[in-house]
């Protein structure tokens, strides 16, 4: 059924048992995101840490409030970029928005993407790819903030 | 409550309406709850809208050849339909906006303009000191604006707030309506809680200190009978898509005395007596606040909108969505873990239902009745104070309204509880 293309197994799953979730010390960014239409919120620190080829984001932690689909994509946005070199992560950053642009044809990378392949359905319901994009959305601005204001913590 | 259902025939309303006919998500007929967002159109007003587009059109009061007259007569009858509908003493009280926002928005500004204007706008002068007061119920359409007007005058913003059962707490009201109060704006029908407040009560205490008063009626004049000089109110806005009208047009009331003495809030083509160099002056009310050319097609989709109500007849709406909401009421009773915002009893209340399912998030919940074709609202509702005030980000909403079955209820409680059983 319908549902189902929309809520994959792997978006319930992390949906129940989110990963990376609650806020962690250090950190080198913190923000705050609200998705308007809705009131869903994420606080969403990173950590970066020096890499021999440029920064390497070394922790990602969140809270917040939102439906199985933000929640969701956030646990597995951690999964993904955490370890990650920061340009690295960045495509991938990118690479998720594309396959949320897509409208439901997107032809996600599997080895880019890993479980985030799994919100390709979710692409093609306008009213809840502001929800998939929340974490990813702060992710981005947190990185751009830890990255410029060096690593200082 | 009984309220007289006379001839009401739900069978025959919605062969009015023809979108209903319609499927949603592959093939699953449509189940719309979400008139509280904005209702579905009849026949009569959407015939009304190409009617005039393809007979009459032409621009208004400046067109000097027979279809001018004839869009000039339509637009003016509707401001007629509008003030008789509304009991208005006449239609020169009726003010058209482009809807109940800018409704709102054109008292708060013209109250700041009269702060750095003298004359006879002197009594809507604000400043600090001064306080205006509203409702932690309010749409953010009735926030806004107050608070911007605050913002640029110094004066203050007071609040009454909500009861733990969604019903207005007028247990401060001595104090937060008192000699400094200029304006009380509050909602009739709450779009979140359904909530019908006592405006008549509010009005009264507002008027004891010489404070004006607006109502936000977009809720509540599509769903029961709603007479301005009942409501004892001085301004009283609606919007038309809420009542089976076109989007793109809105109402203000006000009392003819007050629109006299208002300074203008836009400038432009048409609200002028005349134009110079040097200055300008303005034309008598209703057109002083009508600037450039209006929503002409929308005032014929409004004035064929307000007559199909009418004929349906609002007394017959009401005990109609009285029925639904009773049945819906005890429908969502019945299930587990599922909370209301707002009264659960059906007194002074209007069918429009905000609630919450343990565990799932509101916009699942919507997303698995959007699956079986059940279109509700999930969200904040444009009312962030209210959910913070219970607590929470959002909640899912369903509305009714006269094209609305008992049947589209059943279909609703068996989809929440799908909802459970599937985040479960
Ligand atoms: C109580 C209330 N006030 C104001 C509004 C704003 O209406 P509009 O968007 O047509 O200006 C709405 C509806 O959205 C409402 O429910």
């Amino acid at each position: 059924m319908q549902l189902d293309s929309m809520y994959q197994d792997i978006i319930l799953d992390h949906y129940k048992h989110p990963h990376h979730k609650g806020l962690r010390e250090p950190y080198d960014a913190e923000v705050h995101h609200v998705n308007p239409t809705c009131g869903d919120e994420v606080t969403l620190r990173v950590k970066l840490s020096a890499g021999a080829d440029g920064p390497v984001v070394a922790d990602v932690s969140y809270d917040g409030m939102g439906c199985s689909i933000s929640q969701a994509s956030t646990s597995v946005l951690t999964d993904l970029v955490i370890g990650k070199g920061v340009d690295q992560a960045m495509r991938v950053q990118e690479e998720f928005l594309t396959l949320m642009r897509s409208k439901g044809g997107g032809e996600p990378d599997e080895d880019v993407l890993e479980d985030a392949i799994a919100f390709a359905g979710v692409s093609r319901y306008p009213a809840r790819i502001k929800c998939a994009l929340l974490g990813w959305m702060a992710w981005k601005d947190a990185t751009a903030q830890a990255a410029n204001g060096g690593l200082s913590r | 409550m009984t309220f007289d259902r006379a001839g009401f025939d739900v069978a025959l309303v919605r062969k009015d309406f023809p979108i209903l006919d319609r499927t949603v998500r592959d093939g699953r007929p449509l189940v719309y709850l979400d008139s509280a967002n904005t209702s579905q159109k009849p026949r009569q007003v959407i015939d009304a809208m190409s009617d005039y587009y393809e007979q009459h059109n032409a621009n208004i009061h400046r067109a000097t050849h027979q279809l001018g007259e004839e869009a000039t007569e339509a637009y003016e009858g509707a401001r007629i339909t509008a003030a008789g509908f509304l009991g208005a003493r006449d239609e020169t009280e009726v003010v058209f906006t482009k809807n109940i926002s800018e409704a709102i928005n054109l008292v708060a500004y013209s109250m700041g303009n009269a702060s750095t204007s003298g004359g006879a706008a002197e009594r809507f002068r604000l400043g600090p000191g001064d306080e205006i007061v509203i409702t932690e119920m309010e749409h953010h359409s009735n926030i806004v604006p107050w608070q911007l007007l605050c913002e640029r005058t110094g004066a203050t913003l007071r609040w009454f707030g909500v009861t733990d059962d969604g019903r207005l707490d007028l247990s401060g009201i001595d104090g937060l309506i008192n000699a400094r109060t200029k304006l009380v704006s509050l909602v009739h029908q709450s779009n979140v809680l359904g909530t019908v407040n006592p405006v008549r009560l509010v009005a009264d205490a507002a008027h004891a200190v010489g404070a004006l008063v607006l109502v936000d009626a977009a809720q509540s004049v599509p769903h029961l009978p709603v007479s301005v000089a009942d409501l004892g109110a001085d301004f009283v806005g609606f919007t038309a898509h809420k009542i089976c009208g076109p989007t793109g047009i809105g109402v203000l009331w006000a009392r003819r005395e007050l629109l006299d003495a208002m300074p203008p809030f836009l400038g432009g083509g048409e609200m002028i007596e005349s134009v110079a160099m040097t200055g300008s002056t303005f034309a008598q009310p209703p057109h002083k606040f009508e600037a450039g050319t209006m929503p002409i097609a929308e005032a014929v989709g409004l004035d064929a909108a307000l007559r199909y109500v009418s004929e349906v007849g609002l007394d017959a709406i009401r005990a109609h969505e009285h029925e639904l909401l009773t049945h819906a009421l005890d429908g969502l009773a019945a299930l587990d873990g599922v909370r209301i915002l707002g009264p659960t009893d059906a007194a002074d209340r209007g069918a429009t239902i905000a609630f919450l399912v343990d565990d799932v998030h509101p916009h699942d919940v919507s997303q698995v009745l959007d699956a079986h074709g059940i279109a509700v609202r999930a969200g904040h509702h444009c009312a962030r104070p209210l959910h913070l005030r219970f607590g929470v980000p959002a909640s899912t909403r369903a509305s009714f309204y006269l094209y609305n079955t008992t049947d589209e209820v059943d279909a609703l409680i068996r989809g929440i509880d799908e909802a459970k059983r599937y985040f479960a």
